[in-house]
């Protein structure tokens, strides 16, 4: 009883606490990084050099008005931010945050195909929540977002394709364990797929430069135009989840999960003094950043440059390192 | 009653299909006589999988993969249908598509 | 008894879900019914220890076909439903022939299950492939051994599909 079923909701709800803290801590930071880039400092006023910010944008959307359209479709306008944001946080079951059993929820033998398969499903909250508010932009918005997901969503399963055949696992515990079996993180045996991963990941993600539906200046805001307070808060939280899971995915297959740097190097053994779990966090904040950098200098693409790039470039540069991965895995 | 056998994902299998059948019989728009195509395809996966669970033998799950890629072929060729004709006569009615017929 | 409190729980959601696929006015709701449907499915899969199957079942089905029809759905928008020219006179001569194939089909599946018993030695199958849990590996091989020639039928059927697909639903042809 205590082990199968105490534990484990303790940890989801530690975990989920700790997503929904670590995303209202990455809006701050997002704001600071650019505020950096761009010569300015950010917000300043709500606490010491604005900490306290991650707490007040939270108050401030949950005391404001909540407003549903008079024409909306008023059931599924109440459950597409709730479909978008579930199958966000439903992805960190499977995420380890360390090898002991005590740093994940379950660890399955279908644990990446699992991340896939989930994600896939949070289009829906995207799809409905612009169909259900009955206005015209944010229809647009979300059928652009929901084509983009699904277009780019082929190149990153295809490009998983490649990694999984040379780990020859699906569990995401075992792709950590044979990156340190093999000495070296997959992030330099796949550089391609690294690369169209982490570009797939921006994509999904709708972050800059992919972020055409919330381009302000076409769409008035994109799909959750017509959302306000808590629900708004859901598709935003939802956004920010997404990007700490492709983060996560990106740093377990390609950059070690919770190894250290250089595993095969055993002077620098000294670096395992950190816990596991805190090289993982790390390595995850580290991509958040990098995600921001780009926001930051990047321009937005135009849709159909958008839509050529997933499907004449990514797609088939994903299968032909597939390809390649399948000759060098028979040769050698 | 208390011990699940196959006979009961059987029986399970057996309404979901009558209720995708009722579907397909019943109502008149094509989109929604598809998913009801869909659940009556759904409801021979499951009996797939429950006999394969209880026989210990994966040609059962081996179907159901098969299944699953059909089904996908059929939505894309059935909706491509839906659009070209709702593009000609504006409904999706099935009633309405007769133009074979005079 | 956790086992049958799962199935009925899960059969009862399935069923239903069904029955407001079928019977729901507006075909946005439908599709939110069925991809809800499908994915309780993959659970009733999970329990059957076909962890791929329902994992393929969420990625094809939930993440990918239902959100076809969402798109079809959209994209022709009706302003009314097609059942304001529906018929009662055949609403009730289906329900008839439904009445009779339920019947039937029960009668079917308790009278053959009833009479099987044990199963006789060496029929089950034609490729005698036993698993156990956890079975991907195992799935894989067999699609690619025993089943590969049906495998590769498969991949071409979803290539005919998809230039069909195109060639259907695209606006201009030939112009």
């Amino acid at each position: 009883m205590l082990d199968t079923v105490v534990i484990p909701l303790l940890k989801i709800a530690v975990l989920v606490n700790a997503v929904l803290v670590a995303v209202t801590f990455l809006v701050l930071m997002e704001r600071k990084v650019i505020a950096w880039a761009q010569s300015r400092l950010g917000p300043m006023r709500v606490g010491p050099y604005g900490i306290l910010q991650a707490l007040a944008d939270p108050i401030k959307l949950i005391l404001k008005e909540d407003i549903t359209p008079v024409k909306a479709d008023r059931y599924v306008f109440t459950l597409a931010p709730i479909m978008s944001l579930v199958p966000a946080l439903v992805v960190f079951a499977v995420v380890p945050f360390g090898p002991d059993p005590l740093y994940y929820i379950g660890d399955i033998n279908v644990g990446l195909l699992f991340i896939i398969s989930v994600t896939s499903i949070g289009v829906y909250g995207i799809i409905l929540g612009g169909w259900a508010s009955n206005s015209k932009y944010p229809l647009l918005a979300s059928l652009r977002a929901s084509a983009q997901l699904i277009s780019y969503e082929i190149a990153v399963t295809m490009t998983l394709v490649s990694v999984i055949l040379t780990t020859g696992t699906l569990s995401l515990v075992g792709i950590v364990e044979a990156q340190r079996e093999s000495g070296i993180w997959f992030g330099f045996i796949q550089p391609v797929a690294l690369v169209l991963v982490f570009i797939g990941g921006l994509a999904e993600t709708n972050r800059a430069p992919f972020d055409l539906p919330e381009a302000e200046t076409e769409l008035t805001g994109g799909f959750h135009t017509e959302y306000s307070g808590m629900r708004f808060a859901l598709f935003f939280l939802a956004e920010y989840a997404n990007m700490i899971v492709i983060s996560a995915v990106v740093v377990l297959i390609f950059f070690g999960g919770w190894l250290r740097p250089f595993p095969n190097i055993a002077w620098l053994g000294f670096l395992d003094l950190l816990p596991a779990w805190i090289w993982f966090v790390g390595k995850v904040f580290l991509f958040l950043y990098v995600f921001i950098w780009i926001r930051a200098t990047l321009p937005r693409y135009r849709y159909d440059q958008l839509m050529s790039l997933g499907w004449k470039v990514l797609i088939p540069v994903a299968i032909g390192n597939l390809v390649v991965t399948g000759v060098f895995k028979v040769v050698f | 009653m208390l011990e699940i056998t196959p006979l009961h994902y059987s029986l399970l299998s057996a309404a979901l299909f009558m209720i995708g059948v009722i579907g397909v019989l019943v109502r008149r728009n094509v989109i929604i006589i598809f998913m009801s195509i869909e659940l009556i395809l759904n409801a021979v996966n499951i009996n797939l999988v429950a006999l394969s669970d209880q026989l210990q033998d994966l040609a059962g799950q081996v179907f159901v993969v098969f299944v699953i890629a059909v089904a996908a072929a059929e939505a894309a060729v059935g909706l491509g249908i839906i659009i070209a004709f709702y593009r000609n006569k504006e409904t999706v009615n099935i009633d309405e598509i007769q133009i074979m017929r005079w | 008894m956790a086992e049958a409190l799962l199935f009925y729980t899960l059969a009862a959601l399935i069923l239903g879900l069904g029955v407001m696929v079928v019977s729901a006015r507006s075909a946005v709701h439908s599709v939110l019914f069925l991809v809800v449907n499908f994915l309780l499915v993959a659970v009733l899969y999970v329990t059957l220890n076909a962890e791929f199957v329902a994992v393929i079942q969420v990625l094809v089905y939930a993440g990918g076909i239902v959100v076809l029809y969402l798109f079809v759905v959209m994209l022709v928008n009706l302003k009314q439903a097609p059942e304001r020219f529906s018929d009662p006179r055949r609403l009730a001569r289906s329900g008839l022939v439904l009445g009779g194939v339920v019947l039937a089909l029960i009668v079917v599946v308790v009278s053959s299950s009833l009479r099987a018993g044990a199963a006789p030695e060496g029929t089950l199958s034609g490729f005698g492939t036993p698993f156990t849990s956890g079975n991907t590996e195992q799935l894989g091989w067999v699609l690619y051994t025993s089943y590969l020639i049906p495998f590769e039928l498969a991949s071409m059927l979803l290539l005919v599909a998809m230039v069909g697909a195109i060639v259907l639903a695209k606006r201009h042809l030939g112009e």
